[in-house]
């Protein structure tokens, strides 16, 4: 057990920090704009650290405990740690992995950089926790897929310029071997997109249609058939991305300073003893969050392995954060009902925002009964339910 | 940066699980509970051997000299097979009474015979963890006055007595004026009881500053009890999950029913974050003095409240089976409950970790 960083490590960490002192004006809410702030990021290894420098990355060595530090000193300094997005978290890995030479070459730079924004269209109307129930068609037609089908849950979908997609293209096949992971362009003729409302009033989702859209055969990643096994290798990553033990410290934080500056009846609500014991239960496990995360990261350090310690992390964190939010909620009352454009708004709405998104992210990427079926089988290893016989 | 366990750190956990499966187990705990005897001196023996009893102990005074993130490791042990033995007074609370706050003889003539486990020490500071039934013991010229509730490893040769202003004092058990009133409570497997003082002459540790020792002493023990717990839940938990495997009902496994599945995970997902807590707690209680006194509370308050989950849930994946004595479920039970409330429940704990970080009012 040691907590402390080498002295490596150390300079490492005050480095950055000088960084991020000398470049804060030209970060984005600070007189910079997100573009450029990326391309200088990339330059310096604060962005697409470990990618290789010939697909538009920094390259450097993997460094785990770098990388943590990077994210660490960024949100120390409450600036924006470069452009995010599925096509970054999600495709790029991808293609680093089982990618061709020219896929690689075409889309990786243009995506670290900004200029390629992607979505992901993975989920189906009858194919949500059931993934691999997906039916998109994609028949080849020459040197054409031709693609017939729906997805929903398409996030950005609107704003994106491409789309990577898993297509039913051997409906012969069992299920998880009849899948492709084919990559197009969203102004294909023959896609439409359709937003969907969510209950906090945005529009980040989407239905797409899609009628003959044409793609041409060579955008396929990995072999026909190779889908599932392309796209799960990265699904696990998106898993524990969502629960953020250290943005939960801070928003943990926001809620103390939220119980200080808020009063009941002339008292503030910090000094109500119920309010206080609710806030140092939820503080305990926002802890014990933090703690896991720490060995997660040490685990991974030191390549030693602590399955069940990840498999939890979004089951846990989705459903603490809820409860956190809806706390602050609580703290403020009928004042915590408020929401949009209104006089006495507290934290621009980001409370009650918050309580009813991390509901949608509770129920996304794996809902937390799926979340409880893998710790079950994968972390518990208990045995599957046996599967009906088909009718 | 490392967090996680060292391989001697596994070897010690190992050691003591061999041990104390060797001497029977959930067995050697039902021929206890069962006896008139209050003390298990076979298992005393063998933790002495083992070098637990003398874990935190210097080497210097016959101990091994290891951290008290050692201690919590043996604790969880102990904790798992629902070990009658005193641990979190006797081997953690009563030496750090000792180290930080008894003079050079104080230390010379107990912590060797700790170490060895020839002498058992109780503590007696539940009063300042929260005082009922109008309990407290008082320190006029050299005498103590009143009374002293659910002392931690009461079955002992000698007590650590915190009086009000939290000065420590040593007293024997067979000290004049002492009178020893045994409890029977719902856990069967660490005795406990109550200290009535008239007039008791006492030994002051007074070499140090008391009220420090005083709040590390609390500290380490509440950290104790906090990974006695997690020991506890877990074995309940792997209890329930090889319960479930091997019972068949409307023709297959329960483990394969997710309603049962469901509640396993449950119990994994709440319980595999303690470890990590309980690992940090641990640290430090040695390492992180600014951190040390909030985290105990947290990892005391937040594993009381996981224990009590994983106690009632695995006991409802055994059915029936799980309410009944044969299985003997119900010690585990027990034993979470007993360290939910001893050193301040969950939300007296809680109380104090908001105090502690200026948040009271």
């Amino acid at each position: 057990m040691d907590l402390s960083y080498s002295a490596e490590y150390e300079a490492f960490r005050a480095e950055v920090r000088g960084f991020l002192e000398v470049h804060r004006n030209q970060a984005p809410g600070h007189g910079g704009n997100g573009l450029t702030w990326q391309k200088l990021l990339i330059e310096n290894g604060y962005a697409a650290r470990t990618i290789p420098r010939e697909y538009g990355g920094y390259g450097a060595e993997p460094d785990i405990l770098k990388s943590r530090i990077i994210a660490e000193e960024f949100a120390r300094a409450q600036l924006s740690p470069g452009l995010g997005g599925q096509g970054i978290s999600m495709l790029v890995p991808t293609l680093l992995e089982v990618g061709s030479e020219d896929q690689k070459r075409q889309f990786i730079g243009p995506t670290l950089r900004g200029e390629m924004l992607w979505c992901q269209g993975y989920s189906e109307p009858n194919a949500g926790s059931d993934l691999a129930a997906l039916t998109t068609k994609g028949v080849l037609e020459g040197d054409e897929w031709v693609i017939n089908g729906q997805k929903i849950w398409t996030s950005t979908a609107h704003l994106a310029h491409w789309i990577f997609c898993l297509v039913r293209t051997e409906p012969d096949a069992p299920k998880h071997e009849g899948i492709s992971f084919l990559l197009f362009d969203m102004k294909t003729p023959g896609i439409e997109i359709r937003p969907l409302v969510d209950m906090t009033g945005a529009a980040n989702f989407n239905e797409v249609f899609f009628t003959d859209v044409r793609v041409p055969a060579h955008q396929i990643v990995g072999r026909r058939g190779e889908g599932w096994k392309v796209a799960n290798a990265i699904l696990r990553h998106e898993r524990g991305s969502l629960a953020d033990p250290n943005v939960m410290q801070s928003r943990l934080n926001a809620l103390i300073d939220l119980m200080k500056a808020e009063t009941l009846d002339g008292s503030r609500v910090i000094d109500n003893p119920v309010y206080r014991d609710r806030l140092m239960a939820i503080q305990g496990r926002v802890q014990a969050l933090r703690c896991n995360d720490l060995r997660l990261l040490s685990a991974a350090v030191n390549r030693q392995s602590a399955p069940l310690a990840g498999m939890v992390v979004k089951l846990q964190g989705t459903e603490l954060r809820h409860e956190l939010e809806g706390f602050a909620v609580d703290v403020m009352g009928e004042l915590g009902l408020l929401y949009g454009d209104t006089p006495r708004l507290r934290g621009a709405g980001s409370w009650q925002r918050d309580y009813m998104y991390f509901l949608g992210l509770i129920i996304g990427g794996g809902t937390s009964q799926i979340q409880k079926n893998i710790i079950a089988e994968r972390g518990l290893d208990m045995p599957r339910e046996p599967k009906l016989a088909r009718a | 940066m490392e967090f996680g366990l060292s391989e001697e750190q596994v070897m010690l956990q190992d050691a003591l699980a061999r041990f104390l499966s060797g001497t029977g187990g959930l067995e050697r705990t039902r021929t206890f509970a069962a006896g008139a005897d209050r003390r298990a001196p076979d298992v005393l023996q063998g933790l002495a051997e083992l070098g637990v009893t003398g874990l935190i102990i210097p080497e210097a005074h016959g101990g091994v000299g290891l951290s008290l993130l050692d201690a919590a490791l043996a604790a969880e042990q102990l904790g798992r097979f629902v070990a009658p033995a005193p641990f979190a007074g006797t081997a953690v609370m009563a030496p750090l009474a000792l180290l930080k706050a008894g003079d050079a003889g104080q230390q010379a003539t107990w912590l060797p015979k700790l170490a060895s486990g020839a002498a058992v020490a109780g503590v007696a500071l539940s009063e300042i963890t929260g005082a009922r039934d109008g309990a407290g013991v008082e320190a006029r010229d050299g005498r103590l006055h009143g009374r002293a509730q659910f002392v931690v490893d009461y079955e002992a040769d000698l007590y650590i007595v915190a009086d009000r202003a939290r000065g420590l004092h040593l007293v024997a058990a067979d000290a004049p004026g002492l009178t020893r009133t045994d409890f029977r409570t719902i856990d069967a497997t660490r005795p406990t009881g109550e200290l009535v003082f008239d007039g008791v002459a006492a030994e002051p540790l007074k070499a140090g500053d008391g009220p420090a020792a005083v709040r590390a002493m609390i500290d380490a023990g509440r950290v104790m009890l906090a990974a006695d717990t997690l020991g506890a839940a877990q074995d309940m938990l792997d209890q329930a999950v090889a319960y479930a495997k091997g019972r068949v009902q409307f023709g297959r496994s329960i483990a394969t029913f997710q309603a049962v599945k469901h509640m396993c995970a449950e119990m994994a997902a709440s319980l595999e974050p303690c470890r990590s807590l309980v690992w940090y707690a641990g640290h430090a209680l040695d390492h992180l003095p600014e951190e040390a006194s909030v985290m105990a509370c947290h990892a005391k308050a937040h594993l009381s409240e996981v224990g009590t989950f994983v106690a009632r849930t695995a006991t409802e994946v055994h059915g029936g089976m799980g309410f009944t004595d044969l299985v003997g479920l119900h010690y585990w039970f027990k034993r979470i409950g007993f360290n939910r409330q001893v050193l301040g429940g969950p939300q007296a704990v809680r109380a104090e970790a908001a105090a502690l970080q200026g948040l009271a009012a």
